[in-house]
């Protein structure tokens, strides 16, 4: 289904990418341009001096709402390979609802001439108000927003499926676990269909999908096995522990024996089916270790991939915002000539 | 006093659309229509120039913001808004702060009505103390203050005990009951349960939330026999339910918002905090059912629900905002919207404002005939205007028509005869 | 203009005008790289006729342009490759068309952080002669004079020629 209506935010008037925030409303051709520039920069990092000048002299600001070691700092990583400069800015919300507002604190961040912010928020849609609030020029990249995206997540996905299949048609993709809670799983979803492949699953008890979750282009399968069949590439997800707070599943025992991936079910996908996860891993909740560590997971390449795809994302978007603010000078200069 | 308006386009819910000549209004009543101008001496005469002269619009449901939130607005200013609006008669929810559940704060409303006031004002008393939902308020003293009806606003009752009890006493007193009707435990969320809010994250409220609550409070009016008020439903299954009841006669009615014939969920996928309303904005069937449900009066009546916001309400991630939309001032512009879209007829709309509301506060409805009262406003379908904070007169600028040109606004209002407003070019 | 057989017989002389620049530095040992795409047309053409069989380094400069600021990342980027090692090595870096410097300097700071070299020597296949920057090549097929509204352009990578371009309003810098 059509998932974004009206103008993109994200885009510039040629259709470049000039803010991150959702997978959703960019077509295929943009999708494979930011795979094949992180291709670039996986180069980059084998080398001795792992940096390029794309950002130099930019400041960065990592605006982390919800705490998050390991993407802050992939993306700090990304930005100073880049030769950035980096400032991170850890917010608990509750500080800005009964304080500061929101657009208070951007307005201070801003003066202090920020050119890009990586936005982490536990609200859906934080990063898209952010982006309509944001003063013109600068750009914004969402590192997860409540349920909602998380889209340099499910490109690193994506580059990582890429290298190891080579080809996104005629692929079939299993991703098992927590839906219902879960951004990585709605950007990936969107990504894998955008790319083309032939059929994404989504292997879970009713209680952790949401209701009407074939409207995202998925097959629905609740038995593990039956799911698993055919298979390509599986997507684990993690089980966050609240979950069994939340009265929706009974127990993480139980859970792993309906829906935990051991070595006897990864048998029933084909043979050199690629396993994945986003992390952090639950080892015996939702994988087995001897899983984790096989070799048909891929897991540890999702990292090195996370840094790469971050970096294409950053100078893809300042490179947009670059064109946009050109253009508008350009506009404002022939006025005054004229 | 005398007043005429001349050569406009005159409405009437029996006799529909007529050309007049000129309306002459003396004092606070209608004298003649197409009278003898020159004999009349008016003091002031408005020419009307093809424009539409309408029967004051009755809204059941508008925040007035006082006492309590001035940030938000105020009588007087919201009171002005609704007569921009082509609204002669309002009733204010009893939300405020304190909660209007006293004769206290029914007396202090009253009097800043009439004193700052643009219309009447009528206000909705609180059907629980506190609207905590938990024990009765003074329903007499609140009646006797001037209280049209009861209210929950959207504050549910605690249990279905207290609901009852409340029934029971209000039909003592003769009183209405209005109710938001939702089902507290399954109302979570901030935006409809279905595809949209599965695709862009955000936690829905699905229908049976509101639905549930309806088919309860249905079941409470015809044990008690009280009169019912269903305030804004917003879900298809709503509409079936209220039908249903009516057929056998029980003493149910039902408003909707005019936000929910003219918008859906989908326009909350960009994150538009402008969107964000209770109840909330639910998918195009639901959207169809209500129109279809006002036309064939199974709603009786539309109403803006007003909800003026401060700017700082709606600039946050979308579920931290307030939900609510400023639109009485709008509500004629949006009418004819629904209009020119083929979803409802223009004439539809205003006997829902007109009869229908009348029909609900159990008053005689209004209409533009020598003798009755003149509660008129006059609205010129083609004037251009730009919306912006400084154009609008409401406090608050929460409407998704912010920045957009617009066709249509109210040129003059009268309330008892007297102009009290005017647009100012 | 400069069809297949002239350009054949500028990357001639350029072989020959190499092997004695070399030895004459007395660098016996030497990498070669071009800078994408033209350069590595030219380097790959005299690498044959000098019947050097070493793979050839692929230099891509996007990353280390200076006019990012002004027009932003080229879309069709793609990875640098150097099959080899750099450290303490005598490189030869190679391009089709030297104008300004500009590319050259990106190249070298992009050379330099995949480590130090013993030395890079440049040789284009046509100097225009506009340099911008203090950047000169150390091997040169032909010096070319092009009006100011005139580009030349290397066409291959088969057959290559060389064809002249007419820039329509105020040009943009390479």
């Amino acid at each position: 289904m059509q998932d974004s209506i009206g103008p993109s935010i994200q885009l510039t008037e040629t259709g470049k990418l000039k803010h991150f925030l959702t997978v959703s409303g960019l077509n295929k051709d943009l999708l494979t341009e930011i795979l094949d520039t992180a291709d670039s920069f996986i180069e980059v990092g084998e080398r001795n001096i792992k940096k390029v000048p794309l950002l130099r002299g930019k400041t960065v600001v990592n605006l982390f709402f919800e705490a998050s070691t390991r993407t802050r700092s992939t993306f700090e990583l990304a930005a100073k390979r880049l030769s950035a400069d980096v400032l991170n800015i850890n917010i608990s919300t509750s500080a800005t609802s009964k304080g500061e507002s929101l657009s208070d604190m951007l307005r201070n961040l801003e003066a202090m001439a920020s050119d890009m912010f990586i936005v982490r928020h536990s609200q859906s849609g934080a990063a898209h108000f952010i982006a309509e609030s944001v003063t013109p020029g600068v750009a914004i990249v969402n590192a997860g927003d409540g349920w909602h995206a998380h889209p340099t997540q499910a490109m690193l996905d994506m580059l990582t499926i890429r290298q190891h299949k080579k080809h996104f048609e005629g692929l079939k993709v299993a991703i098992i676990g927590d839906i219902l809670h879960s951004r990585v799983a709605r950007s990936q979803i969107r990504a894998l269909n955008t790319l083309g492949v032939e059929e994404v699953r989504v292997i879970a008890p009713n209680t952790l999908l949401p209701e009407f979750v074939e409207t995202l282009g998925v097959t629905v399968y609740n038995n593990l096995e039956e799911g698993l069949r055919d298979i390509d590439v599986i997507i684990m997800l993690r089980l966050q522990r609240e979950r069994m707070q939340g009265a929706l599943l009974p127990s993480e025992q139980e859970y792993y024996q309906l829906y935990g991936l051991t070595r006897e079910r990864l048998k029933i996908a084909k043979p050199d089916a690629i396993v994945m996860h986003p992390g952090p891993i639950n080892r015996g909740v939702e994988i087995e270790s001897e899983v984790a560590d096989g070799n048909q997971s891929v897991i540890l390449n999702q990292v090195t991939n996370g840094i790469a795809v971050r970096m294409a994302v950053l100078s893809m978007a300042m490179s947009g915002q670059t064109e946009t603010q050109n253009a508008r000078k350009n506009e404002r200069l022939d006025r005054d000539k004229a | 006093m005398k007043t005429a308006i001349t050569k406009g386009r005159i409405f009437n819910s029996e006799t529909g659309w007529t050309e007049c000549e000129n309306i002459l209004i003396e004092n606070d009543r209608i004298f003649a229509i197409d009278g003898c101008l020159e004999t009349f001496s008016a003091d002031e005469v408005i020419v009307a120039d093809n424009q539409w002269i309408i029967p004051g619009l009755i809204d059941l449901n508008v925040s007035l913001r006082e006492p309590g939130f001035p940030e938000k607005g105020s009588i007087a200013s919201e009171t002005k808004a609704a007569v921009a609006g082509g609204v002669t008669t309002l009733c204010c929810p009893p939300d405020t702060l304190p909660v209007n559940d006293s004769k206290a704060v029914s007396n202090l409303i009253e009097e800043q009505a009439s004193r700052y006031g643009h219309c009447r004002v009528l206000p909705l008393g609180a059907v629980t103390k506190g609207l905590k939902g938990e024990s009765l308020s003074e329903y007499s003293a609140l009646k006797k203050a001037g209280c049209i009806a009861l209210s929950s606003a959207f504050n549910p009752f605690k249990n279905l005990s207290v609901a009852k009890r409340c029934f029971e006493y209000a039909k003592t007193h003769g009183l209405s009951v209005f109710v938001n009707p939702l089902e507290p435990s399954l109302h979570k969320g901030v935006v409809h349960a279905g595809q949209i809010s599965t695709t862009i994250g955000l936690q829905g409220i699905p229908s049976v939330a509101e639905t549930i609550a309806v088919a309860q409070l249905i079941q409470l009016a015809h044990t008690t026999g009280a009169h019912l008020h269903l305030s804004q439903i917003s879900a298809a299954e709503s509409v079936n339910l209220v039908a249903d009841a009516k057929t056998r006669d029980i003493p149910v009615t039902a408003d909707v918002s005019i936000h929910n014939l003219l918008y859906t969920d989908r326009d909350t996928l960009n994150f538009n905090s402008l969107f964000h309303c209770q109840p909330p904005l639910r998918a195009e069937s639901d959207r169809q059912a209500l129109i279809s449900g006002v036309t064939n009066g199974t709603i009786d009546a539309i109403t803006s629900a007003h909800q003026p916001h401060e700017a700082a309400a709606k600039l946050m991630p979308f579920a931290e905002t307030e939900p609510g939309i400023s639109g009485v001032e709008l509500i004629l512009t949006l009418a004819v919207q629904l209009h020119d879209q083929d979803d409802l007829p223009l004439d539809t709309f205003i006997r829902a404002m007109t009869d229908g509301a009348a029909r609900v506060l159990r008053r005689p409805s209004p209409s533009l005939v020598p003798g009755e009262t003149a509660d008129l406003c006059i609205y010129d379908p083609s004037h251009r205007w730009l919306c912006t904070p400084e154009t609008l007169v409401s406090t608050g600028s929460n409407t998704p028509l912010l920045n957009q040109e617009l066709s249509g606004r109210v040129r003059s209002t009268l309330v008892a005869g007297r102009t009290v407003y005017r647009l100012v070019e | 203009m400069h069809d297949n057989q002239a350009v054949e017989a500028l990357l001639h002389s350029m072989a020959q005008e190499l092997e004695t620049y070399l030895s004459r530095q007395s660098i016996t040992h030497c990498e070669f790289v071009g800078i994408r795409t033209g350069g590595v047309w030219i380097a790959k053409a005299i690498q044959a006729l000098i019947g050097n069989t070493q793979a050839l380094g692929e230099l891509d400069i996007s990353f280390y342009r200076d006019d990012f600021t002004r027009i932003g990342l080229n879309p069709t980027v793609s990875p640098s490759s150097l099959p080899f090692e750099t450290e303490g090595k005598h490189l030869v870096l190679f391009d089709d068309v030297l104008m300004s410097g500009r590319t050259i300097r990106a190249a070298m700071n992009e050379l330099f952080d995949y480590g130090r070299p013993a030395s890079i020597t440049l040789a284009v296949l046509i100097d225009l002669n506009r340099p911008e920057l203090p950047i000169r090549p150390n091997i040169v097929g032909a010096n070319l004079s092009l009006r100011p509204d005139e580009r030349v352009k290397l066409i291959g990578p088969k057959d290559l020629s060389l064809e002249i371009e007419h820039l329509r309003s105020s040009g943009d810098e390479r």
